[in-house]
């Protein structure tokens, strides 16, 4: 442990509600692992925050070009934040292509934070800047207020007698950038000391020299005059006191699902292939073993989804986890749940499609496949996440509708929620539902025969599994006999089964809560009913345009299929419906259809999350026209 | 999966007939799905588990039907994706004896992947597959088994795709288990149905099935009466292989190349042929490469049934349980302990 270290406080510090900070440089720069620490510091120190990281999908694309460059974007704030900001106020920019990627994203005022040694001949040239143009002294970004920082050099000044090679010392820049920011926002350094000494704790000397480079920073911030008129910032802690801990969405799922099994006496069973961006879900879960988790990774999304009917079968909380390409793979597999009537959480982590699309960007243009993307009438429940944290709680409540409907159910998230992050006040497990799975108890020979499809007053057939002496019975995904279950082409029969299967869902809508407002007036001018990653931005445009004095509301849905049953009441007290929604309008075809009105169609299709100045801008369109 | 489950003990002795389910067989009559569902049936009373812990999964086609026969649980699955759900409900639930019904098209076709994959994970399933080099369910179009040149609905003008070896291709994806049956032997199919049963991984039996409507007599030449005992040759552990109506022919293994020679000659004993050894790689890929068709091949070598191999490897779902049990040495994870996580921090 070293000792703390504190600024000589010769600055001004200013207090700020919140800033939005982008780290920026070449993929090899370390720039994840920076923003990661960063938020460390951040969520430790107390105050709320929202991440984002924004990288290449080629794992080494070319070094210095604009192709390479890794992001991570993060908001942190005195008050709550639900997005990374929409635009940032701070941009690190560790090489000119990082600049050049950016920029356009930087608050007009904004602090640009420059590593010299990324603006020489060559990375401008690799940024496809004109020649002899540099930036960062030519004069062009005069709208903002940029710190040349000779990061390389500075770097290697304060760690030339550790013994390193240059190799290493260099690799020690991305701290020095840390540390800077450290001091720029009075922040402690000790959250990343810790993790340094736990992390190299058998290598003490890297260890040291990360310390001594974040040190270096943070001094080099202190010491230099050219912070002199802007001084520092501070951003006061908001959080209650009590134990968190920061999560993305996809590792939200992961807990969400083992917590639903724990709670529900069941072991959970995922089978899974990899995907970009669900993977993590998988690899989280292959972590969980100790408690109990099964994973499979399985030859395709077709076996894994299918190796989780077979545990479903079997007794297990099954789910698999994909993105669009798989989930399609997987929809015939669907159809067969939807016949056995067996629990199956599928979570779907979406992205910008069709086909290969944009892998690594986020949509929501999967909720038409998650309601009519099977063959034949086969209707399934969705539930969707609108934060990382609600990840959890969205996961856990797919993991109940499908354990006590007996139903395969879509869980959606999307390529933003997953790789997001925010605090998550630890959870008490006291706090969470019950989960109640129904398994049929053992029957004697005596006994009337077992009727596998006989439904109770909620359409749910029992969950009858192989080890239960007596219920030994056959299923399939041929049409089923009505109660006996045995194979039957009756038409009378095939209608009355396909009547009770979409009832059986609906049904669903019995047991869940009424849809709420987020925010705003009970009636008025509009409302904005949000579905998703939306959430954030929505939630923070609604509070603006009240602050405005509009007359707004926000709800946001987490469930789709069924929808709330207050739902249509709830619409029915605003002027106008605007939906905001990643895809081309799928939401407003459900609810159309449903409710026979006609909601604002609000559209972004470009594999970015909307922001909050756009859903304002839209606000206050739409309420002028009034 | 020989071990007998106590609460057997109570019971009362189980018969053939108790693992008939309620449901009529819907398959033609000859068929010789049939005579595979009859031993089936004959050879779990033997196994001394009890039919609750027995499970049946299938895939789509005429053999596929068959977990609606068998009282036991069961499942009927979608066409090719019999592995997929029977590999997931072992590795969750590995007391299970599970068993597996497919054909040539439903594993080597639609399900090849799932096929190839299961097999080198060793999950110990049974899977009983049905080859009748055809596509019956379907009428009558051809499979990854059939013969060249036969003239279907959909090769009108013959097959031109080179057909799978189901030998080969199972020992290739790494499988511990190969057997070939013929459906109308019931006692050797019978015999190899019980070894598939105590092998523990994957076991594949590949069994000849006579499709007398749109493949009838496919396997006519190592089927029938008149010539069977000189086109096939049965394999033993131990033994030499030893062929023919009496007994004349034997296989010797010359360097690498087997070659059929004449016992009653003089100039070669039983003590001089390929002694079948089913753990010996080398000899069961060489024994798997035994194809010729005896109608068109001069010199054939004979077509082999029994037990091609038995290898004893770790299973998939036995080294998945080990994995969690070093996991949990020190007791299992706690709900409280998952949502707390190992990262978490307190603000004061």
């Amino acid at each position: 442990m070293s000792e703390p270290i504190s600024s000589t406080s010769k600055f001004t510090v200013t207090p700020k509600t919140s800033v939005s900070v982008l780290f920026a440089g070449d993929s090899g720069d370390g720039m994840q692992l920076t923003g990661t620490q960063f938020a460390n510091t951040v969520a430790v120190y107390g105050a709320d925050l929202n991440t984002f990281p924004n990288f290449p999908s080629e794992i080494r694309a070319p070094a210095g070009t604009i192709a390479g460059v890794s992001g991570f974007q993060l908001q942190f704030g005195s008050k709550p934040v639900y997005t990374p900001g929409a635009k940032f106020d701070v941009m690190v920019a560790m090489n000119a292509a990082a600049l050049k990627a950016n920029l356009k994203d930087l608050h007009r005022g904004g602090i640009i934070i420059a590593c010299t040694d990324g603006f020489d001949e060559k990375n401008l040239k690799l940024s496809g800047y004109p020649e002899g143009a540099n930036p960062i002294e030519d004069g062009t970004l005069s709208n903002y207020i940029v710190f040349p920082v000779p990061v390389l050099q500075l770097t290697r000044e304060a760690l030339k007698d550790t013994g390193l090679s240059n190799k290493e010392i260099d690799r020690c820049k991305n701290m020095f950038i840390l540390g800077l920011l450290y001091w720029l926002y009075s922040l402690p350094i000790e959250t990343t000391v810790d993790m340094l000494h736990a992390k190299f704790g058998k290598n003490a000397t890297i260890a040291e020299a990360n310390i001594r480079a974040i040190k270096g920073g943070y001094f080099f911030g202190d010491e230099t005059e050219i912070f002199a008129n802007l001084g520092r910032f501070d951003i006061s802690p908001t959080k209650q006191h009590g134990t968190y801990r920061r999560v993305t969405g996809n590792e939200a799922c992961a807990i969400g699902l083992t917590a639903a099994a724990k709670k529900a006496g069941l072991e959970l069973f995922l089978g899974s292939y990899p995907i970009t961006p669900a993977t993590e879900i998988l690899q989280t879960l292959a972590k969980m073993k100790k408690w109990g988790v099964k994973t499979f990774q399985a030859e395709d999304e077709i076996a894994g989804v299918l190796t989780s009917i077979g545990a479903a079968y079997g007794g297990a909380l099954a789910a698999t986890n994909t993105s669009g390409p798989g989930l399609a793979l997987k929809t015939e597999a669907l159809g067969l749940a939807v016949m056995l009537e067996l629990p199956l959480v599928v979570i779907n982590v979406q992205r910008g499609g069709p086909s290969t699309g944009l892998p690594t960007k986020p949509e929501q243009s999967d909720l038409m496949m998650a309601m009519y993307g099977r063959h034949g009438e086969a209707p399934m429940p969705i539930v969707a996440a609108y934060s990382p944290v609600d990840c959890f709680y969205t996961t856990y409540e797919a993991s109940r509708i499908a354990i006590e409907h007996m139903t395969p159910v879509m869980c959606l998230t999307d390529g933003y929620l997953a790789l997001s992050s925010e605090p998550w006040q630890v959870e008490s497990a006291g706090n969470l539902s019950d989960i109640n799975p129904r398994f049929s108890p053992e029957r004697n020979a005596d006994d009337p025969p077992f009727l596998p499809y006989k439904r109770d007053e909620r359409h749910v057939r029992p969950w009858a599994i192989p080890g239960t002496r007596g219920l030994e019975h056959r299923i399939g995904g041929l049409e089923k006999q009505h109660e006996t279950g045995h194979v039957s082409t009756d038409p009378d029969n095939h209608e009355l089964m396909t009547r009770l299967r979409a009832e059986k869902i609906e049904k669903i809508a019995d047991s869940i809560p009424l849809q709420t407002l987020d925010n705003g007036p009970e009636k008025g001018d509009l409302l904005i009913l949000g579905w998703g990653s939306s959430y954030g931005a929505i939630k923070t445009a609604v509070e603006q345009a009240l602050a405005k004095g509009l007359s707004v509301a926000h709800a946001h849905l987490r469930y789709l299929n069924p929808f709330p049953k207050n739902l249509g009441e709830l619409m029915g007290n605003y002027k106008t419906v605007l939906i905001p929604e990643n895809n081309y309008g799928q939401l407003v075809h459900l609810i159309r259809d449903k409710y026979l009105f006609a909601p604002v169609s609000f559209t972004k299709v470009k594999g970015l999350p909307f922001n909050e100045m756009e859903i304002l801008e839209k606000i206050t369109d739409l309420i002028k026209e009034h | 999966m020989t071990d007998i489950d106590t609460s057997m003990a109570s019971r009362p002795v189980l018969t053939a007939k108790d693992f008939a389910s309620d449901q009529e067989p819907k398959w033609c009559p000859g068929c010789g799905d049939h005579a595979v569902l009859q031993q089936l049936k004959n050879v779990m009373p033997d196994l001394g588990i009890p039919p609750e812990e027995i499970v049946f999964i299938s895939g789509i086609g005429c053999s596929s039907r068959l977990p609606y026969y068998m009282a036991t649980y069961g499942v009927h699955g979608i066409h090719g994706r019999a592995l997929p759900i029977a590999s997931g409900l072992k590795t969750s639930r590995p007391e299970l004896s599970v068993w597996v019904a497919t054909g040539d098209g439903d594993a080597l076709s639609i399900g090849g992947n799932h096929f190839i994959h299961t097999l080198r994970r060793n999950i110990d399933l049974n899977v009983v597959l049905f080859n009748n080099e055809i596509y019956g369910l379907t009428k009558g179009q051809y499979s990854p088994t059939t013969k060249v040149g036969l003239k279907t609905v959909t090769s009108p003008n013959g097959v031109i795709d080179h057909p799978f070896n189901t030998a080969t291709l199972t020992l290739g994806a790494g499988g511990t288990f190969f057997a070939r049956a013929m459906d109308r032997d019931g006692k050797v199919l019978r015999s190899i149905l019980h070894r598939a049963a105590s092998h523990k991984g994957t076991s594949l039996v590949e069994i000849y099935q006579n499709c007398p409507i749109f493949n009838n007599s496919a396997f006519q030449a190592f089927a029938g009466q008149e010539n069977k005992d000189e086109s096939t040759v049965y394999v033993e552990h131990g033994m030499p292989l030893v062929f023919g109506k009496f007994r004349q022919k034997g296989i010797r293994l010359d360097g690498s190349t087997p070659t059929v020679v004449d016992l009653f000659k003089g100039d070669v004993s039983e003590s001089d042929l390929w002694i079948h050894d089913e753990r010996d790689t080398f000899k069961a890929n060489l024994l798997a490469r035994f194809f010729d068709d005896p109608l068109t091949v001069e010199n054939f070598l004979p077509r082999p049934f029994g037990v091609f191999y038995a290898e004893d490897r770790l299973t998939y779902e036995d080294a998945l349980t080990a994995q969690i049990t070093m996991a949990q040495e020190n007791g299992e994870g706690t709900l409280e302990e998952l949502l707390k996580g190992d990262n978490s921090y307190v603000i004061k």
